[in-house]
Protein backbone atom coordinates (compact mmCIF):
# COMPACT_ATOMS: atom_id res chain seq x y z
CA UNK A 1 0.00 0.00 0.00
CA UNK A 2 1.47 3.30 -0.49
CA UNK A 3 1.08 5.89 1.84
CA UNK A 4 0.10 9.54 0.78
CA UNK A 5 3.17 11.26 3.14
CA UNK A 6 6.87 10.50 2.80
CA UNK A 7 6.94 10.32 6.46
CA UNK A 8 4.49 10.20 9.54
CA UNK A 9 5.59 9.93 12.96
CA UNK A 10 2.59 9.43 15.75
CA UNK A 11 2.64 9.95 19.28
CA UNK A 12 6.97 8.91 18.99
CA UNK A 13 8.25 8.30 22.65
CA UNK A 14 12.14 7.85 22.49
CA UNK A 15 13.42 7.81 26.48
CA UNK A 16 17.43 7.08 27.08
CA UNK A 17 17.80 5.96 30.36
CA UNK A 18 15.62 8.33 32.98
CA UNK A 19 15.70 11.41 30.52
CA UNK A 20 12.58 11.15 27.74
CA UNK A 21 14.26 12.81 24.55
CA UNK A 22 11.49 12.84 22.39
CA UNK A 23 7.80 12.90 24.56
CA UNK A 24 4.96 12.31 21.88
CA UNK A 25 6.04 13.85 18.79
CA UNK A 26 3.73 14.04 15.73
CA UNK A 27 5.04 14.83 12.09
CA UNK A 28 4.00 14.55 9.00
CA UNK A 29 6.25 15.61 5.58
CA UNK A 30 4.45 15.75 2.55
CA UNK A 31 6.22 13.64 -0.55
CA UNK A 32 8.14 16.05 -2.66
CA UNK A 33 8.25 18.84 -0.14
CA UNK A 34 11.57 20.50 1.81
CA UNK A 35 10.44 20.24 5.43
CA UNK A 36 12.70 21.56 8.20
CA UNK A 37 13.09 20.67 11.65
CA UNK A 38 13.59 23.63 13.99
CA UNK A 39 14.52 23.26 17.65
CA UNK A 40 17.27 24.23 20.30
CA UNK A 41 19.62 21.31 20.94
CA UNK A 42 18.58 18.79 22.74
CA UNK A 43 15.03 19.47 21.44
CA UNK A 44 14.74 16.14 20.35
CA UNK A 45 15.35 16.87 16.63
CA UNK A 46 18.55 14.17 15.81
CA UNK A 47 16.96 11.65 18.04
CA UNK A 48 13.26 11.76 15.68
CA UNK A 49 15.55 11.81 12.53
CA UNK A 50 17.54 8.81 13.59
CA UNK A 51 14.69 6.68 14.36
CA UNK A 52 13.20 7.69 10.88
CA UNK A 53 16.24 6.42 9.55
CA UNK A 54 15.71 2.80 11.75
CA UNK A 55 19.07 3.69 14.05
CA UNK A 56 16.63 3.72 17.18
CA UNK A 57 13.72 2.12 18.17
CA UNK A 58 10.48 4.17 19.16
CA UNK A 59 10.12 3.38 22.97
CA UNK A 60 6.56 3.87 21.55
CA UNK A 61 4.03 5.50 18.88
CA UNK A 62 4.55 4.69 15.23
CA UNK A 63 6.60 5.82 12.75
CA UNK A 64 6.10 5.18 8.90
CA UNK A 65 9.00 6.88 6.39
CA UNK A 66 7.61 5.85 2.86
CA UNK A 67 4.88 4.02 4.16
CA UNK A 68 7.65 1.25 6.00
CA UNK A 69 8.07 0.40 9.52
CA UNK A 70 11.96 1.36 9.51
CA UNK A 71 13.23 -1.10 12.05
CA UNK A 72 11.06 -3.89 10.62
CA UNK A 73 11.24 -3.43 6.63
CA UNK A 74 14.57 -1.47 7.00
CA UNK A 75 16.13 -3.63 4.38
CA UNK A 76 13.10 -2.41 1.75
CA UNK A 77 13.11 1.50 3.39
CA UNK A 78 17.71 1.69 2.97
CA UNK A 79 18.05 1.38 -0.41
CA UNK A 80 15.30 4.40 -1.04
CA UNK A 81 16.65 7.16 1.55
CA UNK A 82 19.29 9.24 1.65
CA UNK A 83 21.07 9.97 4.92
CA UNK A 84 23.19 12.82 6.20
CA UNK A 85 24.80 12.49 9.07
CA UNK A 86 25.77 15.19 11.54
CA UNK A 87 29.01 12.86 12.40
CA UNK A 88 30.02 12.67 8.75
CA UNK A 89 30.42 8.79 9.15
CA UNK A 90 33.18 8.87 6.90
CA UNK A 91 36.90 6.97 7.39
CA UNK A 92 39.35 9.71 7.53
CA UNK A 93 42.07 8.26 5.17
CA UNK A 94 39.01 6.97 2.71
CA UNK A 95 39.89 9.69 -0.65
CA UNK A 96 36.82 11.84 -1.71
CA UNK A 97 35.99 10.06 -5.01
CA UNK A 98 36.80 6.36 -3.83
CA UNK A 99 34.19 7.20 -1.09
CA UNK A 100 31.38 8.12 -3.19
CA UNK A 101 31.86 5.76 -5.86
CA UNK A 102 32.02 2.85 -3.47
CA UNK A 103 28.64 4.26 -2.22
CA UNK A 104 27.39 4.21 -5.93
CA UNK A 105 28.27 1.06 -5.99
CA UNK A 106 26.05 -0.13 -3.39
CA UNK A 107 23.09 1.01 -5.45
CA UNK A 108 21.60 -0.02 -8.65
CA UNK A 109 21.19 2.96 -10.62
CA UNK A 110 23.55 5.72 -8.77
CA UNK A 111 23.94 9.16 -10.29
CA UNK A 112 26.94 9.71 -12.09
CA UNK A 113 29.72 10.09 -9.30
CA UNK A 114 31.92 12.16 -11.37
CA UNK A 115 29.36 15.01 -12.28
CA UNK A 116 27.97 15.09 -8.40
CA UNK A 117 31.65 16.01 -7.24
CA UNK A 118 31.80 18.44 -9.81
CA UNK A 119 28.56 19.94 -8.98
CA UNK A 120 29.35 19.80 -5.35
CA UNK A 121 32.92 22.01 -5.83
CA UNK A 122 35.06 18.77 -4.79
CA UNK A 123 36.24 18.77 -8.53
CA UNK A 124 40.06 19.24 -7.17
CA UNK A 125 39.87 16.72 -4.28
CA UNK A 126 39.10 13.37 -5.57
CA UNK A 127 42.09 11.71 -4.47
CA UNK A 128 42.23 13.61 -1.15
CA UNK A 129 41.70 11.64 2.23
CA UNK A 130 38.78 12.94 3.99
CA UNK A 131 40.62 14.23 7.25
CA UNK A 132 42.19 16.61 4.77
CA UNK A 133 39.19 18.33 3.78
CA UNK A 134 38.25 21.29 4.83
CA UNK A 135 34.87 21.86 7.46
CA UNK A 136 33.20 22.44 4.20
CA UNK A 137 34.25 20.34 2.06
CA UNK A 138 33.89 17.33 4.46
CA UNK A 139 29.95 18.18 4.72
CA UNK A 140 29.72 18.10 1.00
CA UNK A 141 31.25 14.84 0.44
CA UNK A 142 28.27 13.74 3.20
CA UNK A 143 25.88 15.10 1.57
CA UNK A 144 26.96 13.63 -1.84
CA UNK A 145 27.01 10.34 -0.19
CA UNK A 146 23.19 11.26 0.47
CA UNK A 147 22.36 11.71 -2.47
CA UNK A 148 24.24 9.84 -4.79
CA UNK A 149 22.22 6.37 -4.88
CA UNK A 150 19.25 8.46 -6.08
CA UNK A 151 16.50 8.50 -3.13
CA UNK A 152 12.84 9.19 -2.87
CA UNK A 153 13.80 10.86 0.64
CA UNK A 154 17.02 12.05 2.09
CA UNK A 155 17.47 13.32 5.51
CA UNK A 156 20.08 15.90 6.21
CA UNK A 157 20.82 16.54 9.59
CA UNK A 158 22.56 20.19 9.54
CA UNK A 159 23.52 20.23 6.21
CA UNK A 160 24.82 23.50 6.26
CA UNK A 161 26.74 23.56 9.92
CA UNK A 162 29.85 25.63 9.84
CA UNK A 163 29.89 26.30 5.92
CA UNK A 164 31.11 29.37 4.56
CA UNK A 165 27.96 31.69 3.07
CA UNK A 166 29.22 30.87 -0.25
CA UNK A 167 28.81 26.64 0.20
CA UNK A 168 25.81 27.84 2.02
CA UNK A 169 24.09 29.22 -0.81
CA UNK A 170 25.01 26.17 -3.30
CA UNK A 171 23.72 23.89 -0.67
CA UNK A 172 20.49 25.49 -0.42
CA UNK A 173 20.66 25.27 -4.52
CA UNK A 174 21.33 21.89 -4.80
CA UNK A 175 18.45 21.31 -2.51
CA UNK A 176 15.70 23.28 -4.13
CA UNK A 177 16.96 21.10 -7.22
CA UNK A 178 15.81 18.11 -5.58
CA UNK A 179 12.88 19.56 -4.98
CA UNK A 180 12.41 20.29 -8.43
CA UNK A 181 13.58 16.70 -9.10
CA UNK A 182 10.67 15.34 -7.04
CA UNK A 183 13.04 14.09 -4.14
CA UNK A 184 11.68 14.58 -0.63
CA UNK A 185 13.86 16.30 2.00
CA UNK A 186 13.34 16.38 5.68
CA UNK A 187 16.17 18.71 7.22
CA UNK A 188 17.68 19.74 10.17
CA UNK A 189 18.70 23.57 11.14
CA UNK A 190 19.40 26.13 13.69
CA UNK A 191 19.36 28.38 10.61
CA UNK A 192 16.35 30.48 10.87
CA UNK A 193 16.88 32.05 7.38
CA UNK A 194 17.68 28.71 5.76
CA UNK A 195 14.48 26.91 6.92
CA UNK A 196 12.25 29.96 5.78
CA UNK A 197 14.75 30.11 2.48
CA UNK A 198 14.10 26.56 1.97
CA UNK A 199 10.98 24.75 2.91
CA UNK A 200 7.83 24.48 2.00
CA UNK A 201 6.70 23.60 5.89
CA UNK A 202 8.49 24.06 8.98
CA UNK A 203 8.14 21.91 11.98
CA UNK A 204 9.46 23.71 15.20
CA UNK A 205 10.40 20.97 18.04
CA UNK A 206 10.46 22.05 21.67
CA UNK A 207 11.04 19.57 24.40
CA UNK A 208 10.94 16.29 22.59
CA UNK A 209 7.32 17.65 20.84
CA UNK A 210 6.53 19.62 17.29
CA UNK A 211 5.09 22.67 19.19
CA UNK A 212 4.21 24.63 15.79
CA UNK A 213 4.09 23.27 12.20
CA UNK A 214 3.29 25.37 8.89
CA UNK A 215 4.86 27.38 5.99
CA UNK A 216 6.99 29.79 6.87
CA UNK A 217 4.63 32.38 6.22
CA UNK A 218 1.84 30.88 8.23
CA UNK A 219 4.08 30.85 11.06
CA UNK A 220 5.22 34.27 10.93
CA UNK A 221 1.62 35.44 10.53
CA UNK A 222 -0.23 33.67 13.71
CA UNK A 223 0.01 35.59 16.67
CA UNK A 224 1.77 38.23 17.37
CA UNK A 225 1.20 41.90 14.84
CA UNK A 226 2.94 43.50 12.30
CA UNK A 227 4.90 46.62 12.27
CA UNK A 228 5.02 49.48 10.28
CA UNK A 229 7.77 52.32 10.93
CA UNK A 230 8.01 55.56 9.27
CA UNK A 231 9.51 59.55 10.04
CA UNK A 232 8.19 62.29 9.49
CA UNK A 233 7.69 66.12 11.02
CA UNK A 234 7.87 65.53 14.83
CA UNK A 235 4.53 65.67 16.67
CA UNK A 236 2.18 64.67 14.23
CA UNK A 237 -1.52 63.82 15.38
CA UNK A 238 -2.06 60.04 15.69
CA UNK A 239 -5.54 60.20 16.72
CA UNK A 240 -6.72 61.69 13.16
CA UNK A 241 -4.57 58.93 11.56
CA UNK A 242 -6.19 56.14 13.97
CA UNK A 243 -9.30 57.36 13.14
CA UNK A 244 -8.45 56.64 9.72
CA UNK A 245 -7.25 52.56 10.72
CA UNK A 246 -8.93 49.06 11.68
CA UNK A 247 -9.49 49.87 15.30
CA UNK A 248 -7.29 47.57 16.95
CA UNK A 249 -4.32 49.40 15.16
CA UNK A 250 -2.06 50.93 17.42
CA UNK A 251 0.03 54.01 17.14
CA UNK A 252 3.08 55.71 19.03
CA UNK A 253 5.91 58.57 18.68
CA UNK A 254 8.96 56.23 19.56
CA UNK A 255 10.85 59.52 19.55
CA UNK A 256 10.71 63.18 17.89
CA UNK A 257 9.71 62.56 14.48
CA UNK A 258 9.85 58.25 14.27
CA UNK A 259 6.65 56.94 14.06
CA UNK A 260 5.41 53.14 14.85
CA UNK A 261 2.23 51.41 13.88
CA UNK A 262 1.34 47.83 15.23
CA UNK A 263 -1.52 45.63 13.56
CA UNK A 264 -2.66 44.09 10.67
CA UNK A 265 -0.39 45.56 8.03
CA UNK A 266 -1.32 45.07 4.92
CA UNK A 267 -1.80 47.41 1.08
CA UNK A 268 -4.80 48.66 2.42
CA UNK A 269 -3.34 50.41 5.56
CA UNK A 270 -0.53 51.22 4.17
CA UNK A 271 -2.29 53.12 1.49
CA UNK A 272 -4.47 55.02 4.13
CA UNK A 273 -1.24 56.10 5.64
CA UNK A 274 0.02 57.29 2.86
CA UNK A 275 -2.55 59.07 1.91
CA UNK A 276 -3.30 60.95 5.52
CA UNK A 277 0.27 62.02 5.17
CA UNK A 278 -0.07 63.43 2.02
CA UNK A 279 -3.33 64.96 3.13
CA UNK A 280 -1.22 66.14 6.62
CA UNK A 281 1.42 67.68 3.98
CA UNK A 282 3.77 64.98 5.19
CA UNK A 283 6.59 63.24 3.24
CA UNK A 284 7.24 60.13 5.09
CA UNK A 285 11.03 59.21 4.99
CA UNK A 286 12.08 55.82 5.78
CA UNK A 287 8.98 53.62 5.75
CA UNK A 288 9.14 50.41 6.55
CA UNK A 289 6.75 47.27 7.06
CA UNK A 290 8.63 44.05 9.46
CA UNK A 291 7.29 41.67 9.00
CA UNK A 292 7.81 38.79 11.79
CA UNK A 293 10.45 36.72 11.26
CA UNK A 294 10.88 33.38 11.64
CA UNK A 295 13.37 33.62 14.21
CA UNK A 296 10.83 36.29 15.87
CA UNK A 297 8.63 32.83 15.96
CA UNK A 298 10.91 30.75 17.54
CA UNK A 299 11.97 32.58 20.29
CA UNK A 300 8.56 33.22 21.37
CA UNK A 301 8.15 29.99 20.83
CA UNK A 302 10.67 28.16 22.66
CA UNK A 303 11.39 31.25 25.31
CA UNK A 304 14.97 33.50 24.89
CA UNK A 305 16.70 31.68 27.53
CA UNK A 306 19.95 29.81 27.21
CA UNK A 307 20.06 26.02 26.97
CA UNK A 308 22.15 23.97 29.06
CA UNK B 1 30.60 24.39 -7.44
CA UNK B 2 30.11 24.06 -11.00
CA UNK B 3 26.69 24.31 -12.21
CA UNK B 4 26.63 21.15 -14.37
CA UNK B 5 22.47 20.61 -13.60
CA UNK B 6 19.97 19.41 -15.75
CA UNK B 7 16.30 19.17 -15.31
CA UNK B 8 15.74 14.94 -14.18
CA UNK B 9 18.96 14.82 -12.92
CA UNK B 10 18.17 14.11 -9.57
CA UNK B 11 14.83 12.40 -9.93
CA UNK B 12 14.49 9.35 -7.55
CA UNK B 13 15.66 6.05 -8.74
CA UNK B 14 16.46 4.27 -5.64
CA UNK B 15 17.53 0.74 -5.37
CA UNK B 16 20.14 -1.94 -3.84
CA UNK B 17 22.82 -3.20 -5.84
CA UNK B 18 22.69 -7.23 -5.95
CA UNK B 19 23.74 -8.74 -2.66
CA UNK B 20 27.09 -10.24 -4.24
CA UNK B 21 28.18 -6.84 -6.13
CA UNK B 22 27.49 -4.87 -2.84
CA UNK B 23 29.58 -7.99 -0.85
CA UNK B 24 32.62 -7.80 -3.45
CA UNK B 25 32.59 -3.92 -3.74
CA UNK B 26 32.95 -3.58 0.17
CA UNK B 27 35.59 -6.37 0.39
CA UNK B 28 37.43 -5.10 -1.59
CA UNK B 29 37.67 -1.39 -0.49
CA UNK B 30 37.99 -2.91 3.20
CA UNK B 31 41.11 -5.03 1.65
CA UNK B 32 42.52 -1.74 0.18
CA UNK B 33 42.31 0.48 3.07
CA UNK B 34 44.48 -2.25 4.78
CA UNK B 35 46.59 -2.70 2.41
CA UNK B 36 47.49 1.11 2.26
CA UNK B 37 47.96 1.10 6.33
CA UNK B 38 51.47 1.17 7.35
CA UNK B 39 51.24 0.46 10.85
CA UNK B 40 48.98 -2.35 9.83
CA UNK B 41 50.95 -3.78 7.18
CA UNK B 42 53.69 -3.86 9.64
CA UNK B 43 51.56 -5.69 11.91
CA UNK B 44 51.14 -8.02 9.31
CA UNK B 45 53.81 -8.82 7.04
CA UNK B 46 56.78 -6.89 8.57
CA UNK B 47 56.64 -7.98 11.63
CA UNK B 48 56.04 -12.22 10.60
CA UNK B 49 58.52 -12.08 8.07
CA UNK B 50 61.55 -10.73 9.93
CA UNK B 51 60.59 -12.95 13.00
CA UNK B 52 60.83 -16.20 10.46
CA UNK B 53 64.04 -14.88 9.53
CA UNK B 54 65.79 -13.57 12.24
CA UNK B 55 64.62 -16.56 14.50
CA UNK B 56 65.56 -19.01 11.79
CA UNK B 57 68.79 -17.63 10.71
CA UNK B 58 70.42 -16.56 14.12
CA UNK B 59 69.73 -19.28 17.11
CA UNK B 60 68.14 -17.22 19.75
CA UNK B 61 65.86 -19.41 21.03
CA UNK B 62 66.49 -23.02 21.80
CA UNK B 63 63.57 -25.01 19.57
CA UNK B 64 64.71 -28.39 20.45
CA UNK B 65 65.44 -31.00 17.72
CA UNK B 66 64.99 -30.27 14.10
CA UNK B 67 66.09 -27.21 11.78
CA UNK B 68 65.00 -24.33 13.63
CA UNK B 69 62.61 -22.79 10.47
CA UNK B 70 60.60 -26.44 10.62
CA UNK B 71 59.62 -25.25 13.84
CA UNK B 72 59.58 -21.47 13.15
CA UNK B 73 57.36 -21.33 10.12
CA UNK B 74 53.95 -22.92 11.74
CA UNK B 75 54.21 -20.94 14.53
CA UNK B 76 54.65 -17.61 12.33
CA UNK B 77 51.94 -18.60 10.43
CA UNK B 78 49.70 -18.86 13.22
CA UNK B 79 51.04 -15.51 14.27
CA UNK B 80 50.15 -13.96 10.65
CA UNK B 81 46.64 -15.08 11.01
CA UNK B 82 46.08 -13.68 14.67
CA UNK B 83 48.46 -10.33 13.32
CA UNK B 84 45.03 -9.91 10.26
CA UNK B 85 41.96 -11.77 11.95
CA UNK B 86 42.76 -10.35 15.60
CA UNK B 87 44.80 -7.31 15.74
CA UNK B 88 44.03 -5.64 12.72
CA UNK B 89 41.04 -6.62 12.32
CA UNK B 90 40.18 -5.03 15.70
CA UNK B 91 41.55 -2.13 15.39
CA UNK B 92 40.10 -1.17 12.09
CA UNK B 93 36.86 -1.95 12.87
CA UNK B 94 37.14 -0.29 16.24
CA UNK B 95 38.13 2.83 14.59
CA UNK B 96 34.93 2.29 12.06
CA UNK B 97 33.04 2.19 14.91
CA UNK B 98 34.29 5.48 16.59
CA UNK B 99 34.42 7.41 13.27
CA UNK B 100 30.98 6.22 12.54
CA UNK B 101 31.29 4.50 9.35
CA UNK B 102 29.96 1.48 10.70
CA UNK B 103 26.83 3.55 11.47
CA UNK B 104 26.70 5.14 7.83
CA UNK B 105 27.01 2.05 6.46
CA UNK B 106 23.61 0.58 8.50
CA UNK B 107 21.67 3.00 6.71
CA UNK B 108 23.00 1.89 3.46
CA UNK B 109 21.54 -1.35 0.92
CA UNK B 110 24.60 -3.33 2.63
CA UNK B 111 23.18 -5.31 5.20
CA UNK B 112 24.81 -6.03 8.25
CA UNK B 113 25.62 -9.82 7.55
CA UNK B 114 27.02 -8.55 4.08
CA UNK B 115 29.39 -5.81 6.21
CA UNK B 116 30.35 -8.98 8.29
CA UNK B 117 30.97 -11.36 5.18
CA UNK B 118 32.72 -8.84 3.50
CA UNK B 119 34.91 -8.33 6.41
CA UNK B 120 36.07 -11.92 6.13
CA UNK B 121 36.36 -12.48 2.74
CA UNK B 122 38.73 -9.49 3.11
CA UNK B 123 40.68 -10.46 5.94
CA UNK B 124 40.97 -13.91 4.18
CA UNK B 125 42.24 -12.24 1.36
CA UNK B 126 44.96 -11.06 3.41
CA UNK B 127 45.80 -14.17 4.67
CA UNK B 128 45.89 -15.37 1.41
CA UNK B 129 48.85 -13.22 0.69
CA UNK B 130 50.27 -13.60 4.14
CA UNK B 131 50.81 -17.19 3.38
CA UNK B 132 51.81 -17.16 0.25
CA UNK B 133 54.47 -14.47 1.34
CA UNK B 134 55.63 -16.24 4.01
CA UNK B 135 55.64 -20.03 2.86
CA UNK B 136 58.10 -18.35 -0.33
CA UNK B 137 60.68 -17.24 2.33
CA UNK B 138 60.08 -20.11 4.83
CA UNK B 139 61.26 -22.38 1.71
CA UNK B 140 64.11 -20.02 0.80
CA UNK B 141 65.22 -20.83 4.04
CA UNK B 142 64.93 -23.92 4.24
CA UNK B 143 61.12 -25.51 5.43
CA UNK B 144 60.25 -28.93 4.59
CA UNK B 145 56.92 -28.86 5.01
CA UNK B 146 54.80 -31.93 5.78
CA UNK B 147 51.10 -32.96 6.50
CA UNK B 148 47.77 -32.94 4.70
CA UNK B 149 47.13 -29.42 3.08
CA UNK B 150 43.21 -29.57 3.51
CA UNK B 151 44.21 -30.53 7.11
CA UNK B 152 46.54 -26.94 7.52
CA UNK B 153 43.40 -25.27 5.93
CA UNK B 154 40.96 -25.81 8.46
CA UNK B 155 43.38 -25.10 11.22
CA UNK B 156 43.91 -21.63 9.45
CA UNK B 157 40.05 -21.64 8.97
CA UNK B 158 39.47 -22.39 12.17
CA UNK B 159 41.95 -20.08 13.72
CA UNK B 160 40.43 -17.34 12.08
CA UNK B 161 37.28 -17.60 13.01
CA UNK B 162 38.43 -17.60 16.66
CA UNK B 163 40.73 -14.42 16.20
CA UNK B 164 38.40 -12.83 14.08
CA UNK B 165 35.66 -13.23 17.15
CA UNK B 166 37.77 -11.89 19.59
CA UNK B 167 38.27 -9.12 17.97
CA UNK B 168 35.25 -8.61 16.99
CA UNK B 169 33.93 -8.66 20.53
CA UNK B 170 37.11 -6.42 21.06
CA UNK B 171 36.30 -3.69 18.71
CA UNK B 172 32.38 -3.64 19.22
CA UNK B 173 32.88 -3.00 23.25
CA UNK B 174 35.51 -1.02 23.92
CA UNK B 175 36.61 2.35 22.90
CA UNK B 176 38.75 2.90 20.07
CA UNK B 177 41.68 3.95 21.57
CA UNK B 178 41.43 0.76 24.52
CA UNK B 179 41.09 -1.64 21.67
CA UNK B 180 44.63 -0.22 19.93
CA UNK B 181 46.33 -0.56 22.81
CA UNK B 182 44.18 -3.76 23.72
CA UNK B 183 44.93 -5.29 20.35
CA UNK B 184 48.72 -4.87 20.29
CA UNK B 185 49.57 -5.75 23.60
CA UNK B 186 47.50 -9.34 23.06
CA UNK B 187 49.77 -9.50 20.15
CA UNK B 188 52.68 -9.21 21.83
CA UNK B 189 51.91 -11.13 24.97
CA UNK B 190 50.47 -13.89 22.46
CA UNK B 191 53.66 -13.89 20.80
CA UNK B 192 55.58 -14.84 23.04
CA UNK B 193 53.56 -16.86 25.32
CA UNK B 194 51.40 -18.53 22.54
CA UNK B 195 54.30 -21.31 21.36
CA UNK B 196 54.76 -19.28 18.60
CA UNK B 197 59.09 -18.54 18.47
CA UNK B 198 59.48 -19.92 22.06
CA UNK B 199 58.30 -23.87 22.77
CA UNK B 200 55.68 -24.02 25.16
CA UNK B 201 58.04 -27.09 26.78
CA UNK B 202 60.23 -24.01 28.03
CA UNK B 203 57.40 -22.07 30.19
CA UNK B 204 56.46 -23.98 34.15
CA UNK B 205 54.45 -27.03 34.07
CA UNK B 206 51.53 -25.01 35.55
CA UNK B 207 51.77 -22.19 32.87
CA UNK B 208 52.00 -24.99 30.42
CA UNK B 209 49.04 -26.13 30.74
CA UNK B 210 47.32 -23.04 30.53
CA UNK B 211 48.75 -21.34 27.94
CA UNK B 212 47.77 -25.07 25.96
CA UNK B 213 44.48 -23.28 26.05
CA UNK B 214 45.36 -20.30 24.35
CA UNK B 215 43.99 -19.97 20.90
CA UNK B 216 47.44 -19.09 19.56
CA UNK B 217 48.62 -22.20 21.08
CA UNK B 218 46.35 -24.29 19.62
CA UNK B 219 46.50 -22.79 16.15
CA UNK B 220 50.77 -22.70 16.03
CA UNK B 221 50.88 -26.49 17.96
CA UNK B 222 48.40 -27.81 15.40
CA UNK B 223 50.00 -26.31 12.57
CA UNK B 224 53.15 -27.78 14.01
CA UNK B 225 51.80 -31.27 14.67
CA UNK B 226 50.78 -31.72 10.94
CA UNK B 227 53.62 -29.32 9.35
CA UNK B 228 56.75 -30.38 10.88
CA UNK B 229 55.73 -33.94 11.93
CA UNK B 230 52.97 -35.00 9.56
CA UNK B 231 50.71 -36.11 12.14
CA UNK B 232 47.27 -36.82 10.17
CA UNK B 233 44.10 -34.67 12.53
CA UNK B 234 45.32 -32.62 15.44
CA UNK B 235 41.68 -33.31 17.38
CA UNK B 236 42.96 -31.45 20.65
CA UNK B 237 44.00 -28.59 19.11
CA UNK B 238 41.41 -28.37 16.04
CA UNK B 239 38.44 -28.71 19.15
CA UNK B 240 40.15 -25.46 21.80
CA UNK B 241 39.91 -23.37 18.31
CA UNK B 242 36.00 -24.59 17.86
CA UNK B 243 35.24 -23.79 21.18
CA UNK B 244 37.29 -20.11 21.16
CA UNK B 245 35.36 -19.44 17.78
CA UNK B 246 31.83 -20.24 19.13
CA UNK B 247 32.45 -18.27 22.78
CA UNK B 248 34.28 -15.25 20.63
CA UNK B 249 31.78 -15.08 17.36
CA UNK B 250 28.70 -15.57 20.12
CA UNK B 251 29.99 -13.01 22.82
CA UNK B 252 30.69 -10.61 19.65
CA UNK B 253 27.40 -11.37 17.99
CA UNK B 254 25.92 -10.53 21.40
CA UNK B 255 27.26 -7.73 22.52
CA UNK B 256 28.92 -5.77 19.58
CA UNK B 257 27.34 -2.21 19.11
CA UNK B 258 27.03 -0.57 16.20
CA UNK B 259 27.80 3.11 17.62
Amino acid sequence: MRSSAAVEVAGLVKRYGSRTAVDGLDLTVARGTVTAFLGPNGAGKTTTIETCEGYRRPDSGTVRVLGLDPVTQGAELRPRIGVMLQSGGIYPTARVEETLRHMATLHAHPLDVTALIDRLGLGGCGRTPYRRLSGGQQQRLALALALVGRPELVFLDEPTAGLDPQARHATWELVRDLRADGVTVLLTTHYMDEAEELSDDVAIVDGGKVIAQGTPEVLCKGGAENTLRFSGRPGLDLTSLLKALPAETAAVELSPGSYRLTGTVDPQLLATVTSWCAQNGVLPDRISVERRTLEDVFLELTGRGLRA
Amino acid sequence: MTDTKTAGTYAPKPGAAPLSRMVRAQAWLETRTQLRNGEQLLLTVIIPTLLLVLFSAVDIVDTGKGSRVDFLAPGILALAMLSTAFTGQAIATGFERRYGVLKRLGASPLPRWGLMTAKTCSVLAIEALQVLLLTVVALALGWSPHGNPATVLLLLLLGTAAFSGLGLLMAGTLKAEATLAGANLVFILLLVGGGVIVPLDKFPDAAQSALQLLPISALSDGLRDVLRHGTGVPWADLGVLAVWAVLGLGAAARFFKWE
